[in-house]
């Protein structure tokens, strides 16, 4: 049973329009995109327009936009691409701490190469500190990676005032703009950056299309290296329907991103306001205003986040949680620990990302069934016992 | 992902809350790890005459608190003690490889309560001898901090689930490459 699917950064449905425009493309046109024929040659003007769409949205002139599998892939080819294409300069790179582990496992292995890292860190808010940052940079510093929206806590960094800094210093800057690339306005020019990364699946599109904004004339080092599809960048048969329903994806959230913004803003103060109200002991997680517009998260204080999460799942509501025990690797959030938030406070997380189809009537469902499950949960927890019991004492 | 049974007692978990007047309590977990569990119990005549429990974690956590709280009930304490992770998940029908630690926990806690209990009448505490699933650290067996998997001394990949490993300096026990901090412990892994 679904009422209320609030777990749209994992995944949601496509667009009507981005499924049909996709359909011709796994059997009718099936070609090759690297045919000299015609029917290798429509699919190539199929690859073509879409790229054409994606650099419309993020404002890039359409070479400067390579497609790949997932924003995981875009990444990686820019930390690890950028990194040993630029190596002749220095080798050191600077990340901050809350970055996707497609980023952080990607510098990792760069380590292990001979590059040095820098990490920076992040305030309670979640956000990178722009005068650390620049503490950070050093004269053999190469490459700069500050994501520009937060998936898990949905803070918006300060972007063009890093890119300021690293266009100073001459300093190579990527952003990953998974979360933020369809939700909020973005501008490679108006950024500055030399690289970002983007994802269909975040803006209605397909899972399996991705995109990497290399601007013209900054080395990349591919890291599949094969055939000379996307001009050398990415080898690989392409993924034409993905590809396809990418473009179409990004021009309808490019059309629609300022009407869709306000309503699903005001759909998550909703329930921003209406769980701060409702639950006691709960924190709001990331940046009160500099945050995406369809991102709520918590962490509700003394219980577990995947207790909640099936407990609102039976109820008909999906959400996501940072808990150790809901990753599968049972480690808390690398994100709420980097901001502070000790591990029994970031085991009760809970995070909801909405849609504008989202109905109002469904979040105050939410904000209904909510407390009941955080109380029951509460009423077997030894923490919240403990709590209560100081609350006592400290009462007389 | 979880079994029906599991599930069942998730939803409805027997014997939740705390006994003021226990003659045994048992605290197991910290936060690091993710869960945490106090077991209370009551003792006549040399059985559980009331186990509860109180719970601050995942569902299957939550769900083998429960069990473990059923199946102590009425038993000799020595009966008790032989309750093992590997019982627990078996009643509840499996569980996730990554989740058997939970069941570890809520065995372990029922375990330390009745120790205490013995302690507190002055009796030497039961040696759990022979019981293979016994993993206290001072036990010297090691586990996998994934699967749960007995491993050995040297172990740097668990033969079941093929996750790299790392030893904690402080306690010894292993974690998962890539940790930070130790879920034994608590302490930084180098």
């Amino acid at each position: 049973m679904t009422r209320l699917y609030a777990d749209r950064q994992a995944a949601s449905p496509l667009k009507e329009e981005v499924f049909q425009a996709m359909l011709p493309y796994f059997r009718d046109n099936f070609g090759n995109a690297q045919s000299l024929h015609s029917v290798g040659q429509k699919a190539a003007e199929a690859i073509e327009r879409a790229r054409l769409q994606v650099a419309s949205l993020i404002n890039s002139q359409p070479d400067e936009v390579i497609f790949v599998s997932s924003g995981s892939e875009a990444n990686n080819l820019a930390l690890k691409g950028l990194a040993l294409a630029n190596q002749a300069k220095g080798k050191h790179l600077v990340v901050s701490a809350i970055e996707h582990v497609s980023v952080l496992k990607s510098v990792k292995f760069l380590e292990k190469l001979g590059f040095q890292t820098t990490t920076v860190p992040v305030d309670n808010f979640g956000r990178v500190s722009v005068s650390k940052l620049a503490e950070a940079l050093r004269p053999e510093t190469i490459l700069v990676s500050i994501m520009m929206a937060n998936n898990e806590v949905g803070t918006i960094q300060p972007i063009r005032a890093i890119s300021q800094l690293c266009q100073e210093k001459c300093i190579i800057f990527h952003t990953d703009a998974v979360a933020a690339a369809g939700n909020i306005p973005v501008d490679v020019s108006e950024l500055g950056v030399e690289a970002l990364s983007l994802a269909a699946d975040q803006f209605y599109g397909p899972k399996g299309a991705a995109a990497l904004y290399i601007k013209k004339g900054v080395k990349l080092t591919p890291l599949i290296d094969g055939g000379n599809q996307e001009a050398g960048r990415r080898a690989g048969t392409e993924n034409v329907p993905a590809i396809v329903g990418m473009g179409v994806a990004a021009e309808l959230a490019r059309k629609s991103l300022g009407e869709r913004t306000a309503r699903i803003k005001s759909l998550r103060d909703r329930i921003i306001e209406g769980v701060l109200e409702r639950v006691d002991q709960v924190i709001l997680t990331g940046h009160p205003a500099e945050r995406l517009p369809r991102h709520a998260s918590f962490c509700l204080k003394f219980i577990e986040g995947e207790a909640i999460l099936l407990h609102l799942d039976l109820k008909g509501i999906q959400a996501a949680s940072g808990s150790a025990c809901t990753s599968k690797s049972l480690r808390a959030s690398h994100v709420l620990l980097a901001m502070g938030i000790d591990h029994a406070t970031a085991q009760g997380s809970l995070v909801f990302t909405l849609d504008d189809e989202t109905e109002p009537e469904d979040v105050d469902y939410l904000l209904y069934t909510l407390p009941s499950i955080v109380q029951r949960l509460r009423n077997m927890s030894p923490l919240y016992t403990k709590h209560l019991q100081e609350k006592k004492n400290v009462h007389g | 992902m979880y079994t029906d049974k599991v599930m069942e007692h998730f939803l409805n978990p027997r014997n939740v809350g705390a006994i003021p007047d226990a003659d045994g309590i048992g605290e197991v977990g910290n936060p690091v790890c993710g869960d945490m569990m106090t077991f209370y119990i009551k003792v006549k005549d040399g059985r559980l005459q009331d186990v509860k429990f109180q719970t601050f974690g995942c569902g299957a956590a939550i769900a083998v608190s429960s069990m473990v709280s059923e199946m102590a009930k009425g038993k000799t304490l020595e009966e008790a003690m032989k309750i093992t992770n590997e019982l627990v998940a078996q009643e509840l029908g499996g569980l996730p490889k990554n989740k058997m630690h939970c069941s570890n926990l809520g065995a372990d806690a029922l375990h330390k309560a009745i120790e205490e209990y013995q302690r507190k009448q002055g009796r030497p505490v039961e040696i759990k001898a022979g019981l293979e699933e016994e993993q206290n650290i001072e036990s010297g067996e090691l586990h996998c901090p994934y699967c749960d998997s007995v491993l050995p001394e040297m172990a740097e990949l668990c033969s079941r689930c093929q996750i790299r490993l790392i030893r904690c300096e402080h306690c010894g026990q292993f974690n998962r490459e890539g940790e930070e901090t130790c879920h034994h412990c608590g302490a930084g892994l180098v």
